[in-house]
């Protein structure tokens, strides 16, 4: 598969790749963390500002017809890029974490209580953590931790046994932020749902790097964001499986979400806007489906053949430095390469990196027990975008080789 | 030499280096230079935890001053704690209260004690004024 782009029309695509940091070209591997927007988000956004903004739902009025229009146009196209059934199954929110709490609220309001249990995995982001450990507290309930081996794949005989009939949903990362792991979430929901039990799945870090097909996979829920996939932040989707979104109670009141209200009853509007209370972030939306067209445009599928063969390179650069540990080597893995280069400390090898102009992440990543799994402190992390190059992998490897030299 | 001439000649020794890697180079020299912590002081109490890098801190007084000993999980962040050491300990707790930090600021590694970098440094500064009031008001009381 050939992108659409060549990479010198791609990086001109996205301004900030340009910048100097401390007067050196910045190289920018902290993709997982967030990624740059194209200029077909950015000047979007401000097309928007400049000419269609009103409140979405609102008013009769020409503005608010034509935003009203535009944001429910996004959320097809959302819809079409994640293949979910139908439009009302698409929720927007501010985010995955955002997401994520709103499906632990009303799901465990409506269906978990004392002694019931929650599955989820060892190698989960705090936002796939704190949320479900939130509303065990809340309910009583316990939480399950599948756990996974060293080269970062989860144990699923380990899964297969943890589901018992208490086990009320199963959430888990599409994708390890850390360790770059694809799970097999196929398998996964097909286990889960062989017991009647629904799954969420965490698709922050999945979503940038190729095909999600919600229809296929049969997930119950499956969230991200958007500043993570080249959209704006402030903005996340929470797809949800119709039937099951309209058993769940709404997690905020407010305007937009309501059919009848009166200081007695109140009733809720239908799908999707029953979860969407109060003036939604309509610019961001519309600015994320901007995004995922980019993407599109682009090919998915290419793209992700990019992403992998700048993996191979990094992966085979970073292997031949002595003493230097990688950790996560599943063999289906995104462009995420975390390791720790000897006894160095992560902050110190961040530190001169950045004064090397690169960008990488140092330090847990958000996902503390996985790190106590491997019984290390933090650890550094590249993550790596389609418009990421073969020389600025290069230049991290050759930026890690001068931090082994300089702290030998 | 007072606190401020020790900052004066932390800034006269760092204006030799011509780049950053040079800087950056001593501090890792400092970070291996700084005195063995004592392991029995490796306790949450002395710890000042950054989600980047760790910092302990152990004050002792004597005689109406103030001796610091402190360790650091990263060599750059444990040679800044060095050159902390170096200004902040054997002082009277009056001298450290009223101290003016500048020679961070003038040596380039501002960016070191920004509270969004949450290595310890900025904590660490806060918890060695803190011991030294806390120093102060028991002299003031006794």
């Amino acid at each position: 598969m050939k992108l659409a782009k060549s990479i010198e029309e791609i990086r001109s695509d996205f301004p900030i790749l340009s910048t100097k940091a401390h007067g050196k070209p910045l190289i920018y591997l902290d993709n997982g963390a967030t990624t740059q927007k194209p200029l077909q988000v950015i000047n979007m956004m401000e097309e928007l500002y400049r000419t269609a903004n009103a409140n979405v739902h609102r008013g009769v009025h020409y503005l608010s017809d034509l935003v009203s229009d535009r944001y429910e146009a996004a959320r097809e196209t959302v819809r079409a890029f994640i293949n979910a059934r139908s439009r009302e199954e698409i929720i927007f929110t501010a985010g995955t974490t955002a997401s994520i709490n709103a499906v632990a609220f009303s799901f465990g309001e409506r269906f978990v209580g004392e002694g019931d249990e929650i599955v989820i995995s060892g190698m989960e982001h705090h936002a796939n953590i704190v949320p479900w450990q939130m509303l065990c507290e809340r309910k009583k309930a316990k939480l399950k931790i599948i756990p996974f081996s060293d080269e970062g794949v989860l144990d699923l005989e380990a899964y297969r046994n943890l589901l018992s009939e208490r086990t009320r949903i199963v959430a888990v990362t599409h994708v390890s932020n850390v360790l770059g792991t694809i799970n097999p979430v196929k398998e996964i929901v097909a286990e889960a749902h062989r017991h009647g039990i629904p799954v969420l799945i965490d698709g922050a870090q999945g979503i940038q790097h190729g095909l999600v097909d919600v229809t296929d996979l049969d997930c119950d829920f499956y969230v991200f964001s958007g500043h993570k996939v080249y959209g704006p932040n402030g903005i996340g989707v929470l797809y949800g499986k119709a039937d099951l979104l309209n058993e769940l109670p709404p997690y905020q009141g407010g305007g937009d979400m309501v059919a009848n209200v009166t200081f007695e009853k109140t009733t809720y509007s239908v799908l999707p806007f029953k979860f969407e209370a109060g003036t939604t972030n309509f610019t961001g939306a519309i600015g994320l489906a901007a995004a995922l067209d980019y993407l599109s445009t682009l090919g998915r599928e290419a793209v992700a053949e990019r992403e992998q063969a700048l993996l191979a390179t990094a992966t085979a650069g970073l292997s031949a430095i002595e003493g230097l540990r990688i950790y996560g080597t599943a063999p289906h893995k995104v462009s995420v390469i975390s390791f720790l280069p000897g006894v160095i400390h992560q902050y110190d090898a961040g530190m001169i990196l950045d004064k090397m102009g690169i960008a990488v992440r140092t330090g847990t990543h958000c996902a503390q027990p996985l790190m106590e799994r491997f019984g290390i402190s933090g650890n550094i992390r590249a993550s790596i975008a389609f418009y990421n190059t073969e020389a600025e992998i290069e230049a991290l490897v050759r930026g890690v080789r001068k931090v082994t030299e300089m702290f030998a | 030499m007072t606190i401020n001439e020790i900052q004066d000649q932390i800034i006269e020794e760092f204006a030799q280096f011509g780049d950053w890697m040079e800087r950056y180079e001593y501090l890792i020299d400092l970070g291996r230079s700084l005195p063995p912590f004592d392991e029995r002081h490796k306790t949450p109490e002395y710890l000042i935890e950054g989600c980047q890098s760790k910092v302990w801190l152990f004050p002792s007084f004597e005689n109406g001053i103030i001796t610091f000993s402190a360790e650091s999980d990263a060599l750059i962040t444990r040679g800044i704690v060095a050159l902390l050491v170096r200004v902040f300990s054997g002082r009277t707790p009056a001298e450290i209260v009223d101290a003016n930090i500048y020679f961070i600021e003038k040596i380039g590694l501002r960016e070191n004690l920004s509270p969004t970098r949450s290595n310890g440094l900025l904590a660490m500064m806060k918890q060695m004024r803190l011991y030294a009031l806390a120093y102060k008001s028991k002299q003031e009381h006794s």
